[in-house]
């Protein structure tokens, strides 16, 4: 397997890897926030289980991420191609926005998450604002999935 | 770190929803007679099915234990809530003093909610295994014992003790290195110091023991203070109107009662921020502040109506609530 399959699987796998972390710690922190409510009223558990849940889907923006740069190599179809260090440093380069996005969103999301659960649990019936507190910074993490798509879909192998 | 404090935060902020409003207490307020009013905090979940429904007292103090018990749940080390805790530990140290020293025992006197409970207060100081005692207490506790043996002075061993729980606050609150629980103390320093001053003007104390009585802080120049007591109620106003305490000196001259309520608030206006603060351990500190001060409220409530107080002269002993 040449150098540049190497730089391009590397570029795949930071993508899972530190948008997965920045989810984790998102949903992790969220999840015990909700539970901190949910022990008091049970009743508001479809609510704060949805603001838990938000942060999650940088984990899956990486994973799509890295889907698309393995199916790129061939790697999925079980016949990678042998890339040039150049078109590999690409594809690791084209990963690295929903990477290090996904890790920092992700994060910030989940403290958000956070702050949006003691809405909930103060009035429930401001749950669409607080959602939306939270759904802004998933802007930043969506814009970083379109430009590492675009850019591993532009890469010539 | 902040995160240890996200599940507790969240489940308080739930817990909040419980906490009596202002028209919740002005709807207590609205309920004709004494035993209505014990109804009405009965039908709000005041209390529990072992308490006597009958007794105010049972009621109120199981309303502390309850909250003292779910920040159990909650909290690996209630150190932190030394700040909090401390005058009741203290109390505990004059009520067991004074119990060995003049004989009289009752159970009822102390508090249960802290680290040494009043009968083994009560056995060290027998023992006078003052070293027994955490380390704050150790040095007032043997002073303000032998000052009871030697003199009967009931008042200069209040004295000793509660300068040294001034003192302990202080250092608890430096330990805790959390912005709330150092505005507490801070507050709460200043605001005994405060009262001491206003005592003192009242009885003709000496600078003396306003100096002995009145324990340093950030806010307040205690020399100052104590010279203006000496002066009249007029100079302690004059001197309060400079420092961060200038309501303090207009509720002084509205009377006492207004004074007292001015303090009782002034820790709530402390607290306030924290309902916007979803990541420490301050919004657990508010949250026991702001359940002791509605168990404060209710109580003064609850006296006015036993006593046949008006309306009005309850009202202005208001405390303003959290929420």
């Amino acid at each position: 397997m040449s150098m540049g399959t190497v730089l391009a699987i590397t570029g795949a796998v930071l993508a899972v890897i530190l948008a997965g972390m920045g989810s984790a710690y998102g949903v992790g922190v969220a999840g015990q926030a909700a539970a901190g409510v949910v022990s008091e009223d049970p009743s508001k558990f479809a609510k704060v289980l949805i603001l838990q849940l938000l942060p999650g889907t940088q984990g899956i923006y990486g994973l799509l991420v890295a889907f698309i740069a393995l199916s790129k190599i061939g790697l999925l179809s079980g016949n990678p191609a042998e890339l040039s260090v150049a078109s590999g440093l690409m594809i690791l380069a084209a990963c690295l926005p929903i990477a290090i996005v996904g890790l920092v969103s992700g994060m910030h999301q989940g403290r958000t998450s956070v702050a949006s659960v003691g809405i909930v649990a103060k009035k429930p019936e401001q749950f669409v604002k607080a959602m939306l507190f939270t759904a802004m910074v998933e802007t930043y993490a969506i814009l970083a999935l379109l430009i590492s798509i675009l850019a591993v879909n532009g890469v010539p192998v | 770190m902040s995160e240890n404090y996200i599940y507790a935060v969240a489940r308080i902020r739930a817990l909040e929803m419980s906490l009596f409003s202002q028209t919740t207490i002005e709807q207590l307020m609205a309920v004709k007679s004494y035993k209505e009013s014990l109804q009405f905090l009965t039908e709000h979940g005041w209390g529990d099915s072992e308490t006597d429904t009958t007794d105010a007292d049972a009621i109120l103090n199981r309303e502390t234990e309850k909250t003292w018990d779910v920040i159990k749940e909650m909290v690996d080390d209630m150190s932190i809530f030394d700040v909090i805790l401390i005058p009741d530990l203290f109390h505990n140290l004059k009520a067991a003093i004074k119990t060995v020293v003049e004989g009289e025992v009752s159970a009822e006197v102390f508090y249960n909610n802290v680290s040494v409970k009043g009968s083994d207060m009560i056995e060290i100081i027998k023992s006078k295994n003052f070293s027994e005692l955490p380390e704050s207490m150790q040095k007032c506790a043997e002073e303000a014992y032998e000052c009871l043996v030697h003199t009967g002075d009931g008042q200069m061993c209040d004295v000793i003790i509660d300068r040294a729980t001034l003192e302990a606050i202080r250092k608890a609150a430096e330990k805790a290195d959390n912005p709330l629980l150092r505005a507490y103390a801070e507050t709460t320093v200043a605001v005994a110091d405060i009262k001491i001053a206003v005592r003192s003007e009242k009885t003709g104390k000496s600078m003396d023991f306003m100096k002995r009585a009145m324990a340093p802080c950030e806010t307040i120049n205690v020399d100052r203070l104590a010279k203006a007591a000496l002066s009249g109620m007029e100079d302690i106003i004059r001197y309060l109107e400079e420092t961060a305490y200038a309501g303090g000196a207009e509720a002084l001259a509205s009377g006492s009662s207004a004074f007292e309520r001015w303090c009782d608030n002034q820790i709530i206006e402390t607290i306030r921020p924290q309902k916007y603060n979803s990541f420490s351990v301050g919004p657990l500190a508010a949250y026991i502040l702001a359940r002791l001060n509605e168990i404060k409220t209710v109580r003064i409530i609850l006296s006015g109506k036993l006593n046949g107080l008006e309306d009005s002269a309850i009202r202005e002993r208001i405390r303003e609530m959290y929420v």
